[in-house]
């Protein structure tokens, strides 16, 4: 597999979250707005990429038998140096993400990746199997958001388009709108990897 | 009355799962069956309120008189996963039917982000002791209600004729859209 495949796997063919359903919490939770989920997709890039680097360097290392707390602990550090670091220069996106940033720890994509990937290949490749999968996770966020956005608050990344007085469909941003939109978006999905499934057979 | 009102808010209008998005994934995982989902849910109120109990310790008698505030994610999870080993070593121990009802679920609980996350929300909304606890337990029984109703509703979709690409986990989450739905009800009860 070159490096490319290995890039642009995490983004359509093993999305985290339309294909391997994992790291539903956040994809959910933040995705009230476009911003908001670009802000939580770049906030897990950067622990998952980093997370990756380091597991692979020490790979050889750490004994098969306490491989998983070191992880844990790994990961746990970016967390914690996102947390500050967004608490330091983004203070409202901050508070607007909340308590997703530090439960990036417990979102099995990172973990997964760490057990399923990194432990097993070189620097480089996990590297760039970090940031494919993070992008993934990140496109999916920010179209989940700008979604939500446009339907609930008639604005996209915070630029109203529909009269400054009138709503949106309010529900969409609400909880119940998390649920619809992602449902809806991972069926749309389905259709298009049968479609692309039937294909071959038809010619 | 404050206890009251922390019960019905973690149980009802703000459900850990319909409306705080924590624990999306064993509820999607573990919703298929009733007996599953009883199991998951006991096994959740469980180990909720005691990793809530232990963290709440460790951070106002280790991590606050130190001035180490910032370490609370690594020690929380750390606190937490061996926490459920430790219960899972000991139930399987003292009581074998406990650990058969309970003992598939446990290892799935250490990623269930309602645990971490409940441990880090006791700590910002500065809840005491007593509150922490009765604010856990009411969690734990606000994931299991979601948890079983899902079930039941999952158990009859299974005779019902789903369209192709909504199968599995879309129709699923459709299905959590409308539940959530419902319980916006309840807001303003309190």
């Amino acid at each position: 597999m070159n490096q490319w495949q290995n890039f642009s796997k995490g983004i359509l063919k093993e999305n985290p979250v339309l294909v391997l359903v994992l790291g539903m919490c956040p994809t959910l939770a933040v995705t009230s707005s476009a911003i908001n989920g670009l802000a939580m997709g770049l906030a897990f890039t950067f622990v998952l990429t980093l997370s990756n680097v380091i597991i692979s360097s020490i790979r050889k290392i750490v004994p098969k038998i306490i491989r998983i707390p070191v992880f844990i602990v790994i990961i746990a550090t970016f967390v914690t140096i996102i947390d500050m670091v967004m608490h330091a220069f983004v203070p409202d996106l901050y508070k607007a993400l909340g308590i997703f940033i530090p439960l990036i720890v417990v979102n099995c994509i990172v973990l997964g990746r760490a057990e399923a990937f990194a432990s097993k290949n070189n620097v480089l490749s996990s590297l760039i199997d970090g940031l494919g999968m993070g992008v993934g996770f990140t496109l999916i966020l920010t179209v989940l958001g700008m979604i939500r956005e446009i339907l609930g608050a008639g604005s996209i990344f915070g630029y109203k388009f529909i009269a400054p007085t009138s709503d949106g469909i309010l529900v969409f941003i609400l909880a119940p709108g998390a649920f619809l939109t992602l449902g809806i978006l991972m069926a749309l999905n389905n259709l298009y990897k049968n479609k692309m499934s039937n294909k071959p057979k038809n010619n | 009355m404050e206890y009251l009102i922390i019960i019905i808010s973690a149980i009802f209008v703000s459900n850990v799962v319909l409306t705080q998005f924590l624990g999306i994934c064993p509820f999607l995982g573990v919703s298929q069956k009733m007996s599953t989902a009883v199991g998951m849910g006991a096994a959740v109120v469980f180990v909720l309120t005691l990793a809530t109990l232990v963290t709440y310790l460790v951070y106002y008698g280790i991590l606050a008189p130190l001035h180490l505030e910032y370490l609370q994610t690594i020690a929380f999870i750390l606190v937490i996963a061996s926490l459920v080993q430790m219960v899972e070593i000991i139930i399987k121990k003292i009581s074998q039917p406990l650990y058969q009802a309970l003992g598939i679920y446990l290892p799935l609980i250490t990623t269930n982000c309602a645990v971490l996350g409940v441990a880090l929300l006791v700590i910002t909304k500065n809840y005491n002791l007593g509150e922490s606890i009765v604010y856990a337990i009411s969690i734990g029984i606000g994931f299991g209600l979601a948890l079983i109703i899902m079930a039941g509703l999952r158990e009859r979709l299974e005779f019902s004729n789903i369209p192709k690409a909504f199968q599995g986990v879309p129709i699923a989450l459709i299905l959590a859209g409308i539940l959530s739905l419902a319980f916006m009800g309840f807001t303003g009860i309190i």
